[in-house]
């Protein structure tokens, strides 16, 4: 028999429930408060594409190192869905524990020798306690909470704060939460003490970092970039970015004097028509937005070719699930890089971004219209369903006050009374970007024709081949310029000169830096560079030369960045070696670390210690 | 001749409008159509309702998908911004720049193949979301550019240049337009330039939603005996309802007609539409009695024309959105961008 597990702020909590139980917020409040008394956690929501139901989960690992993946394993299972008790109990790390609602007894078979169960009569305490069936379910949830408080050493004051915080002039519900809470925390209290070897002990670890998911966080990157039209379709995992921006313009963007908004949203009857909204208001000089995922990308399709070729700026967020087809929608995946980037038929080639954690979601969500805007063109800010749906842990949100909106080459009225004959596609400037002009500028000068259609530097209908083809070119020079404007990417060098590197992007970097670290304790060095955008800087191209072998991570079947990095900076495929992950589940640090040693042993660079299991 | 550059002089007798406008500053680059294209009439009538509305031409702004329709802004308001965007998708470009910018005047140029087959979603929303806009669809029955194929407008039973018969039932934007909340509606026939004219300035002047389904034959594959949409079969056919005169906000209303022959109406800029009644009892405020109407001269094998629809009361995006009054694309960072102090009220609240 293994001993029960010992652990400080260092364990993984598993909470099994029903979907649509009322489970979240109580979940999420267990999470805040452990953060509360100063210790990390990386929280995972687990869903289904389901209302109501089905089973869901929520992972919280605590952590005090403060390594924002899935660790993977579960140490605490909190079991309250029977449909899913036999998995749930087996996912158990031997030595665990299960936390489970024991009014009804079960029996032995039910449970496991290796892992000590906790039982909590949650049914019978809410059953006299509550007469109304709601209340019941809602709080029992609050119930355990409570009880895990208790066996936890989670510190009640701060779960209790919380709750007046989050019902802030409610005092009725935070009356009845209280009560809740504390009942569960008392009969803990009372029946369970000793019973767990878990403990949350308070530390000095989060500082002023905040719990934030990716999609708020662009959403009010929107905000603060300046997006003043945002059209949008439906579509898990992206629909909290729109509506979250919704919910930040109502309090942001309401003149004050006149209580209208200064903000326009359109929930559109779908994803072409959300896009062409974008390019239209674009187009007239507002920023505009859209927020969609892998299945309203590829409606897109026909869209992005026009801005792309018509040179109109657009912002579209993809926030990235399970495909192809319906997939996974709701689970996670970096696998719509090679739709984005090569987005639409003929040469296309479209700008990229890929921010690592909610806070990079709102400074690339910023960065993104003033891309848009100076480049015009449409930018693709790749998230995923782990960071967009997910709280993380992050840095608090910057911005300057004295940053100004690019917004890009616009000839105003006095450039054109000023300026000599107008050329809406000439390229003044040799950068490959041209200047435009805004609709209503000037009575007799500056108007042009938007087509999708070829033409020649002052946007007149062509088809000739010559004209074709220079333009074909200038949209190639102006890719370049784009490919020293976008974000550089972030070198990170391994203790020691490493013959080897990493190559990583978006969600992965929380796996990647734990499973860096993990391997470096076992003696291997490895330098990593985390992609910011497409297209690549030289730093990529030198950092993949300056290397024997480079590792690409990626959450998705086919190596799709590697694809790119081979097509776009001709590399030697022989010399990039793809580690991939795409089973729907973040990826963990566990995996990329057993992936990569398994690797550099066959390589025979792993005399001395065994590979990182 | 389309390969000449369009000789800029005019005569200088030429008269000008109350802007100082010539006629000549509202045309565009000579049409590239066939030599009778009911759409040439159209661009015309747009020229002319323009120069008579004294609208500065580049306050205009001029939005169509693809198709020989879709071709027609480039030989009109030559100073106005146009946008040609992809099949079908007028309606939301056109959406996205009125959100953009309400100071504007929006035209959307589509045909039947445009709106009625690829784009019928889209001109469906776009219609019951009210955008402020003039959507005129040229309406010939047929594709043209890729030679002669039917559109979904075409009449069941009606022939093709090469013989082959329509069997599906044909969609009526009309009909369809009003069922989905148009603020107005009307049909005119490109070869009526007297009827057409004030409707489109109507339209212009309206504030919402305003579509204008044009009849307008395509003299290359649909202008042959049993088409419905021939210039002779339209002629024949042709049921007003009305004759509108245009009445601008600032000219003086004088009576000079039988009591009971004429309906005014005033549009939310305070122009006056005056309606000469030629169908008895024909209420252009009655939706749904219209929408009766024009199925039963459907069926009955006529093609109703004039202002079919006008609502008292409109409503469009902007005021269901409540936006301000200043354009959204002149806000800048100080109306926009929250500030630092905000942000940190934002990442208190996540601790």
């Amino acid at each position: 028999m293994p001993e029960p597990l010992t652990a400080t702020n260092d364990f993984v909590v598993k909470f099994a429930n029903v979907n649509g139980s009322g489970s979240a917020s109580a979940n999420r409040l267990f999470a805040r408060s452990i953060l509360r008394m100063g210790v990390p956690v990386a929280s995972r929501n687990i869903f289904p594409s389901n209302i109501q139901g089905l089973p869901t989960w929520y992972e919280v690992r605590v952590c005090a190192a403060g390594w924002r993946g899935r660790r993977g394993g579960v140490d605490l299972m909190v079991a309250m869905n029977p449909q899913t008790w036999d998995k749930d109990l087996a996912e158990i790390e031997p030595g665990g524990y299960l936390l489970h609602d024991s009014t009804k007894p079960l029996p032995p078979s039910k449970f496991r020798s290796d892992v000590t169960a906790i039982g909590v009569p949650l049914t019978e305490i809410c059953g006299r306690t509550y007469a109304d069936p709601r209340q019941r379910q809602l709080f029992k949830n609050i119930l355990y909470v409570g009880a895990l408080a208790a066996v936890l050493d989670v510190d009640l004051a701060e779960v209790e704060r919380l709750i007046g915080q989050q019902f802030k002039g409610k005092d009725q519900l935070v009356v009845a939460n209280l009560q809740a809470l504390r009942m569960g925390w008392s009969h803990a209290r009372e029946h369970l003490t000793g019973r767990c070897r878990l403990k949350v002990r308070r530390a000095d670890r989060v500082g002023d970092r905040i719990f934030l998911d990716g999609n708020n966080a662009a959403a009010l990157g929107c905000v603060y970039g300046g997006a003043t039209v945002a059209a949008w379709y439906p579509i898990t995992p992206s629909t909290s970015l729109a509506e979250a921006f919704a919910r930040h313009c109502r309090r942001f963007r309401t003149e004050p004097e006149t209580g209208k908004a200064r903000h326009a949203i359109v929930q559109a009857e779908d994803e072409l028509a959300a896009v062409g909204t974008v390019i239209g208001a674009a187009w007239n000089g507002a920023r505009a937005f859209t927020a969609t995922s892998g299945p309203g990308i590829s409606l897109m399709q026909e869209f992005i070719g026009l801005a792309h070729f018509a040179e109109v700026p657009a912002v579209i967020f993809d926030v990235q699930r399970g495909g192809p087809s319906t997939g996974m929608p709701t689970r996670t995946q970096q696998s719509d890089l090679l739709a984005c980037a090569y987005a639409s038929h003929g040469d296309t080639k479209h700008v990229l971004l890929f921010p690592e954690d909610p806070e990079e979601c709102f400074e690339l969500a910023a960065t993104a219209f003033d891309l848009a805007d100076r480049l015009q063109t449409p930018v693709f800010v790749m998230t995923d369903l782990d960071i967009g749906m997910n709280d993380w842990l992050c840095e608090p949100l910057r911005w300057d006050d004295q940053r100004r909106y690019d917004r890009g080459k616009v000839m105003t009225f006095e450039g054109l009374e000023a300026g000599g004959a107008f050329g809406r596609y000439l390229d003044v400037d040799g950068d490959g970007i041209p200047y435009r002009t805004l609709p209503g500028t000037h009575p007799t000068r500056g108007a042009y024709f938007t087509r999708g259609t070829s033409r020649d530097p002052y946007a007149r209908y062509s088809e000739e081949g010559a004209i074709y083809a220079d333009n074909m070119q200038r949209l190639l020079r102006k890719l370049e310029t784009a490919r020293r404007l976008v974000p550089a990417p972030v070198l990170r060098r391994a203790g020691q000169p490493a013959r080897h590197g990493v190559l990583h992007f978006g969600s992965t970097a929380a796996a990647m830096e734990e499973a860096l670290a993990a391997l470096e304790a076992e003696g291997l060095h490895l330098d990593a560079l985390r992609l910011r955008a497409f297209p690549f800087a030289d730093e990529v191209t030198d950092f993949v030369r300056a290397h024997e072998r480079v590792f690409v991570v990626e959450q998705n079947r086919d190596a799709q960045m590697r694809t790119l990095l081979v097509n776009e900076c001709g590399l030697d495929p022989a010399r990039l070696v793809p580690i991939l992950h795409y089973d729907g589940t973040p990826i963990t640090a566990r995996f990329v670390g057993k992936a990569i040693a398994e690797r550099l042993t066959a390589l025979n660079v792993v005399p001395l210690r065994k590979a990182v299991s | 001749m389309t390969y000449l550059a369009k000789p800029k002089f005019h005569h200088p007798a030429l008269s000008a409008n109350a802007l100082g406008y010539t006629h000549r500053d509202y045309e565009g680059a000579i049409s590239t159509l066939c030599a009778g294209c009911g759409h040439d009439s159209i661009s015309a009538a747009i020229i002319q309702a323009c120069f008579e509305l004294d609208l500065a031409p580049h306050r205009l702004a001029k939005l169509s998908g693809i198709g020989c329709s879709s071709k027609t802004p480039t030989y009109f308001l030559g100073n106005s911004h146009g946008f040609n965007s992809v099949h079908g998708r007028m309606p939301s470009v056109l959406t996205g720049a009125n959100l953009a910018n309400r100071e504007l005047i929006y035209l959307g140029i589509s045909g039947d193949g445009d709106s009625a087959a690829i784009g019928l979603g889209q001109f469906a929303h776009c219609i019951r979301r009210g955008v402020n806009m003039v959507y005129v669809v040229e309406n010939n029955g047929v594709y043209g550019l890729t030679k002669g194929q039917f559109s979904a407008t075409a009449d069941a039973g009606s022939p093709s240049k090469q013989g082959a018969v329509n069997a599906d039932s044909p969609i009526d934007l009309v009909e369809l337009a009003l069922l989905l909340g148009a603020s107005f509606v009307a049909r005119s026939f490109s070869g009526d330039k007297r009827q057409l004219v004030p409707l489109l300035k109507a339209a212009i002047r309206h504030h919402g939603a305003a579509l204008l389904d044009v009849i307008s034959p395509c003299v290359a594959f649909n202008n042959h005996p049993g088409s419905t949409k021939s210039y002779d079969h339209v002629r024949a056919h042709n049921e007003a309802v009305n004759q509108l005169d245009v009445v601008p906000a600032c000219e003086q209303i004088t009576a000079d007609h039988e009591p009971g022959t004429v309906a005014e109406v005033t549009q939310h800029d305070g122009s006056v539409l005056r309606l000469r009644k030629l169908a008895p009892g024909y209420d252009p405020h009655d939706r749904i009695a219209a929408m009766t109407y024009l199925q039963a001269r459907r069926a009955a094998g006529e093609i109703v024309t004039g202002l079919l629809y006008v609502a008292s009361e409109t409503c469009d995006l902007h005021d269901r959105l409540n936006t301000v009054d200043t354009p959204l694309n002149r806000l800048g960072e100080a109306e926009l961008c929250p500030g630092t102090a905000a942000l940190e009220a934002f990442n208190a609240a996540c601790r």
